[in-house]
């Protein structure tokens, strides 16, 4: 049975909020919205063996990329950060860990192993594609019929570790269906949820205001030396005018003029919440519930993977023109408030708040609405995204291999 | 009575079109967020869904406001009612 709590919102009506949600609990006390069985390359050159693997057992998902060789210094420790944190994440229940040599893949499968959850690798040196496929499919069968058992139980809300991202932004994105995730952090974050934002070049512009969000000076100090590194790279990388690339044609077409606009629109994502740490990218939270920074490229699928391989469970995900981006393993609930892109592409639209701009919607309605989704989703609801196929599992590569 | 633009805050100078499009000479209401306050415009130019509108007249080097905050400069002068964007309007950041 659910509990309810009651909020006051500023419009005076009261939505309630229900405390819990059904997630699978796992083996280290976290919640999961979904229970797949992973199979992990770590490296390119072994996407093929587990791609095989996942055509053969039915019900798991192989997660290929095109890194993980000759990376060295923090870029190789990003790489394993994020192949660890993914497997770790609370929507896995099993991984199969696959690569070209044992050293890599044991350091994946140890690092996977803390959290408690079945974990197994395989090398395919000296054993060939052809034997690794079949002892990894014979374990991955008996990983995804013993996750098959797995029943959803009743979690506390506070289990949600929701992130969030905009993409394909218009000005409806800032008018109106940022704010509405910014209503709808300013709601949960009282019930004790993990939450983060990221997009460290698209809060150029806006980047003294957001410093001011950190919940103490360390906080805004650590995100301000974070954006001035980026935004350091970018003076020194570039070769002409920016404009061409932020904002992005699409941005443009939609009304956006200046990085600053997008900025600014981006940053409303966040409501009144204030920041209590900032990560590095694929990092995972240890400051406790409450929101967090996280240091990330602006492009969709390398943000939400990355959030996902720190542990967030769900996403939520406005766009104004239209950006149809999914996760493998973390579910991808879109909104948008333009009428144009609900019209057009609706069926990749979890949560319509067009009306807002209409006016026949508040924001604490479309806040209360985004909540509904959310949760269905978390209940277990697909999203368009996954209904649709869309599993981007986008690896951040910092520099050069060696 | 219907919104055809909205405004975030009651310093901007720009405001957003919210209806599919305006058309010359449409005299359109606003709403400004911030405060819950209505004001109108007549507009000069064809705008589309979510481009912006000039609610003062601008010259070369002025400030754009919206959300109350800098979002770049003016680097051809843009009249009242008339349509801000790319061609009009450049970042300060790059």
């Amino acid at each position: 049975m659910f509990m309810f709590i009651m909020l006051k919102q500023k419009s005076g009506n009261c939505m309630e909020i229900p405390k819990s949600f059904l997630g699978y609990k796992r083996e280290n006390g976290r919640a999961g919205t979904r229970n797949h069985v992973i199979i992990l390359p770590v490296d390119d050159i072994s996407n093929a063996c587990a791609e095989a693997v996942a055509n053969n057992i039915k019900g798991t998902i192989a997660l290929p990329h095109s890194y993980g060789r000759l990376q060295f210094g923090a870029d190789l420790e990003l790489h394993f950060r994020t192949m660890i944190g993914t497997g770790s994440n609370p929507n896995v229940a099993a991984v199969i860990v696959i690569g070209i040599e044992p050293k890599w893949t044991k350091k994946i499968v140890d690092g996977i192993a803390k959290t408690g959850k079945p974990v197994e690798g395989f090398h395919i040196e000296r054993t060939g594609d052809i034997g690794t496929v079949m002892k990894a499919s014979k374990k991955a069968q008996e990983f995804v019929m013993w996750a098959s058992e797995k029943q959803r139980e009743e979690c506390p809300i506070s289990d949600l570790w929701i992130s969030v991202k905009c993409g394909e932004s218009d000005t409806t994105s800032g008018l109106a269906s940022n704010p509405t995730v910014g209503n709808l952090m300013d709601k949960l974050e009282p019930l004790g949820v993990h939450l983060c934002f990221g997009e460290t070049s698209e809060l150029t512009g806006a980047e003294k205001v957001c410093a001011t969000r950190g919940a103490t000076k360390e906080a805004s100090d650590k995100f301000m030396k974070t954006w001035s590194s980026y935004n350091d790279f970018i003076l020194k990388e570039a070769t002409d005018d920016l404009s061409e690339s932020q904002p992005t044609a699409g941005n443009i077409a939609g009304g956006l003029t200046t990085i600053e606009e997008k900025a600014f629109g981006n940053f409303q994502k966040i409501g009144s919440c204030k920041f209590v740490d900032v990560l590095e990218p694929a990092e995972e939270p240890k400051k406790g519930k409450g929101l967090y920074f996280m240091d990330t490229s602006s492009a969709a699928a390398e943000c939400v993977t990355l959030q996902a391989a720190a542990g967030f469970n769900i996403h939520l995900f406005p766009t104004g023109q239209g950006n149809i981006v999914g996760n493998p393993i973390e579910p991808v609930v879109k909104l948008t408030a333009n009428p144009l892109t609900v019209k057009g592409m609706g069926e990749h639209i979890d949560c319509d708040v067009s009306k807002i701009l209409s006016r026949e919607m508040n924001l604490s309605e479309a806040g209360d609405r985004l909540i509904e989704t959310t949760l269905r989703v978390a209940n277990g609801r697909l999203t368009c995204a996954e209904a649709l196929g869309h599993k981007e599992f986008v690896m951040t590569k910092l520099y050069r291999s060696a | 009575m219907a919104t055809d633009i909205i405004i975030h805050d009651q310093k901007d100078n720009v405001g957003v079109v919210v209806i599919e499009k305006i058309t010359p000479k449409q005299d359109c209401s606003c709403w400004i967020m911030e405060n819950d306050s209505s004001t109108n415009i007549q507009s000069m130019d064809e705008i589309p869904l979510g481009h912006k509108i000039a609610m003062v007249d601008l010259k070369e080097g002025d400030t754009i406001l919206k959300y109350g905050h800098d979002i770049g400069k003016v680097v051809k002068s843009i009249k009242k009612g008339e349509h801000v964007h790319v061609h009009n309007v450049k970042t300060k950041k790059w």
